[in-house]
């Protein structure tokens, strides 16, 4: 079983990782390795020459003397006039903007390719049990053909702050405000004085004094702007409790428009805050809780009897939640990285599913016979099967987030571009984007092509071993 | 297979029917999940094409998803506004650019394509095993010489300047594609025609390159939607009398949330070719994608 389980090579297994220029599927290609035996009747060498011509020189020319001339451009300095050593090279790793850009790649290295590959895979093997997988592969395999200025401009409308524009805050408000129905009256305080009857304490607002049965409890508030409640109705003094086993008073801004009126009473222009959440309190524990109608006031029934403050939690007075800044200078990087899985995952579930339909039918299907679970046959049959496809996928995603530009340059607003830096990027702004500074562009280039050395190598050796 | 238990019968037969019930659930599930991605991936896109169809005041003051409310919002006003304002002209270098560049890789790594393939000469090996270290090489690092170049040549900001750049960064995933589809064709065809004593142009042109279409076909698609959406070519070496619409959009990007009218229908149009070409030749963007297939 195990023979043959390993015998047909899945597509894609034996494929080098090619990393093309951002924006490019990097398409891993098998090679079909032939058997070239011994050669006859062939035509003589200079003809190569003519056919290879036309390619050796645009790829001398516009790639390999690129390459030579940035090394040495990289050891002079901004002008080109000095020789620097390996200044430029130093000050990538010291200065402060360029350290935060190699931060931001290694997020993106840690962090993109495993969760695009692991998609990838979630999506092909569950994909094999709908009917409709056609379409679902279309469906996701589509943002690869769309450009990533394209793909940016998409995600800059999805990340919109405002609720009102921006979808994924759209629903993300939505979700919020389903299971959290706080008011928010951001600002709203006591007066900070001894003859205030109630205090902050950890953001909340307390009475001073406990409760007194049948006397209503008061707790006048400032802080909000008069005009806010232009429409709320007048506050009312809580009807006192004449049976004395419940508890009641009335929550109100205590600042009547244009000055006047009392301090701590309720005069009769002034407005109770309806919806205010109120707890009350006994021995540090929460007993009872309750909301104020729109008059500002709440009550209490059937409290046991027992010595009560009376609290008013700090949710109230916090502003009402505006979904999340995706692109503040604190989240930009991973909404970023939301984008371009968006559009990655698609090419890792096709050359996964290629992976996948090259896994003989009936291993899986004996297995299952056998009594494995569906997480068994998945864990011990299909992935290790996989691992060469998986291998691939994942190199090729390496490579190519090593290069990511397009989208953080789009997607990243002005001034948090800082924030979200990353090499490629880096490498435009220093030496055309404003920065004139050629050499150091040139040291970033360099230390680019070193990160993808690895990658070149493994390509060799890939395919020198299927060559074989 | 050795790390399961050994086969029950009877509780695989038990199984059987519990395994069933699971999998109907387990199978609802599923297609849940999948709506669910699936819609996840298209609300961007739709979310895209329903703004660049709806005025300013309407963008500015509610959400795109109002639309399906209040469908007579829709007004096709921010697109001929756009083509109005000289965005067609972004549109035709975008063409003037991708269609050369397309064209001349698949003329030039066909023919190298064909020598690494079919015809030996000392150090083919090598030679090939270059143009596959080439494959991972960063277009950054190529950014300032051949600026530099171009500037003592004089074509640094014209579309032929970003024609030959592309082509170039092309060179090698194509050489490497076709090479490996060119050595897959049966030898006997090419021996054939040697012994006929035609010459190896007409070989190339008659026997090989007509045999060839499929992988053409799918490296043709992969270059054209590189250098219809790339970005950091055409910012660095179209000036803006040549620019495509990438950079023409980029440079609207500054002022994102006043020009959404500008910046939207603009995106939309950009991606609504290769997307057609996408839907059109899929099957061939696949092929390429897993060009071990085409054995």
């Amino acid at each position: 079983m195990t023979e043959r389980l390993d015998g047909p090579q899945a597509p894609g297994g034996d494929l080098p990782a090619a990393g093309a220029p951002s924006g490019r599927p990097d398409t891993p290609v098998a090679d079909p390795a032939p058997d070239r035996g011994g050669h006859r009747l062939g035509p003589s060498p200079k003809l190569a020459i003519l056919f290879l011509l036309p390619a050796l020189l645009l790829l001398g020319a516009w790639v390999i003397y690129p390459i030579v001339y940035s090394i040495f451009r990289s050891l002079y300095d901004s002008t080109g006039d000095h020789f620097v050593g390996l200044d430029n090279y130093a000050s990538i790793f010291t200065d402060s903007s360029t350290l935060t850009t190699i931060r931001n790649n290694v997020i993106w290295v840690v962090v993109a390719p495993l969760i695009v590959t692991v998609l990838g895979l979630i999506f092909a093997v569950l994909t094999e049990r709908i009917r409709w997988a056609t379409a679902f592969k279309l469906i996701l395999f589509m943002p690869m053909a769309v450009s990533l200025l394209a793909a940016g401009v998409i995600f800059r409308l999805v990340y919109e702050q405002d609720p009102d524009k921006g979808v994924a805050n759209a629903v993300i408000t939505v979700v919020h405000d389903t299971f959290s129905s706080s008011q928010g009256y951001p600002g709203a305080r006591p007066r900070e004085n001894d003859q205030a009857p109630a205090a902050v304490q950890g953001g909340a607002v307390v009475t001073k004094q406990p409760a007194q049965a049948g006397q209503p409890v008061l707790i006048p508030l400032v802080g909000l702007k008069p005009d806010l409640l232009k429409d709320a109705s007048p506050a009312k003094a809580a009807p006192g409790d004449g049976r004395g086993d419940g508890l009641s008073g009335t929550v109100w801004l205590d600042v009547v428009r244009g000055g006047g009126g009392t301090l701590n009473q309720i005069d009769p222009q002034e407005k109770g805050l309806a919806g205010i959440t109120v707890e009350a309190l006994s021995g540090g524990a929460v007993k009872a809780t309750t909301e104020t109608a729109t008059d500002g006031t709440f009550h209490f029934s059937a409290l046991p009897a027992g010595s009560y403050v009376v609290r008013l939690p700090q949710s109230n007075f916090t502003a009402p939640f505006n979904g999340v800044t995706w692109l503040g200078p604190a989240l930009i990087t991973p909404a970023i990285i939301g984008a371009y899985i968006w559009v990655w995952a698609g090419f890792a579930m096709v050359l996964i599913a290629a992976g996948l339909s090259a896994i003989p039918r009936d291993a899986l299907e004996a297995a299952r016979i056998d009594g494995a679970t569906e997480w068994q046959v998945f864990r011990r049959i299909t992935v290790p099967l996989l691992a060469p496809v998986l291998l691939v996928v994942f190199v090729t995603m390496v490579i190519n987030v090593l290069k990511v530009f397009d989208l953080v340059f789009i997607i990243a607003p002005g001034s948090v571009q800082p924030q979200a830096n990353v090499i490629a990027l880096e490498m435009w702004r220093v030496s055309f984007g404003g920065g004139g500074n050629q050499g150091m562009g040139s040291a970033l280039a360099i230390f680019l092509l070193l990160l993808v050395l690895p990658f070149m190598i493994f390509n060799i050796r890939r395919f020198r071993r299927d060559e074989r | 297979m050795t790390t399961l238990a050994e086969p029950r019968h009877a509780e695989a037969i038990k199984r059987g029917v519990f395994g069933r019930v699971v999998d109907r659930l387990g199978g609802g599930a599923i297609q849940v999940f999948l709506v669910l991605v699936a819609v996840f991936w298209l609300v961007p896109t739709l979310g895209l094409l329903v703004v660049s169809l709806r005025g300013e005041t309407e963008n500015n003051s509610s959400g795109w998803w109002t639309l399906f409310t209040k469908p007579a919002q829709i007004t096709f006003e921010n697109y001929s506004n756009l083509l109005a304002s000289g965005f067609s002209s972004s549109f035709w270098n975008t063409v003037l650019i991708t269609v050369p560049a397309t064209v001349l890789v698949i003329g030039i790594a066909a023919m190298a394509a064909y020598a690494f393939a079919w015809i030996e000469f000392p150090g083919r090996d090598a030679v090939f095993l270059v143009v596959i270290a080439l494959l991972v090489v960063p277009i950054q690092i190529a950014l300032i010489p051949i600026a530099k170049l171009y500037g003592f040549f004089g074509i640094f900001g014209s579309i032929p300047g970003v024609v030959l750049f592309h082509v170039a960064f092309g060179l090698p995933f194509a050489i490497f594609l076709l090479r490996n589809f060119f050595v897959g064709i049966p030898r006997e065809l090419l021996e054939a025609a040697r012994m006929d004593g035609a010459p190896e142009w007409r070989i190339f042109a008659t026997v090989v390159f007509p045999l060839a279409k499929p992988a053409i076909a799918s490296l043709g698609i992969f270059q054209f939607l590189w250098v219809w959406n790339d970005l950091l070519v055409a910012l660095v070496f179209a000036d803006t009398s040549n620019q495509p619409m990438t950079k023409a959009l980029q440079s609207q990007m500054r002022q994102f949330g006043t020009n959404v009218d500008i910046l939207a229908p603009g995106a939309f149009l950009s991606l609504i070719i290769p997307l057609v070409l996408f839907f059109a030749f899929q099957r061939y963007f696949v092929q390429g994608l897993l060009a071990g297939s085409v054995k």
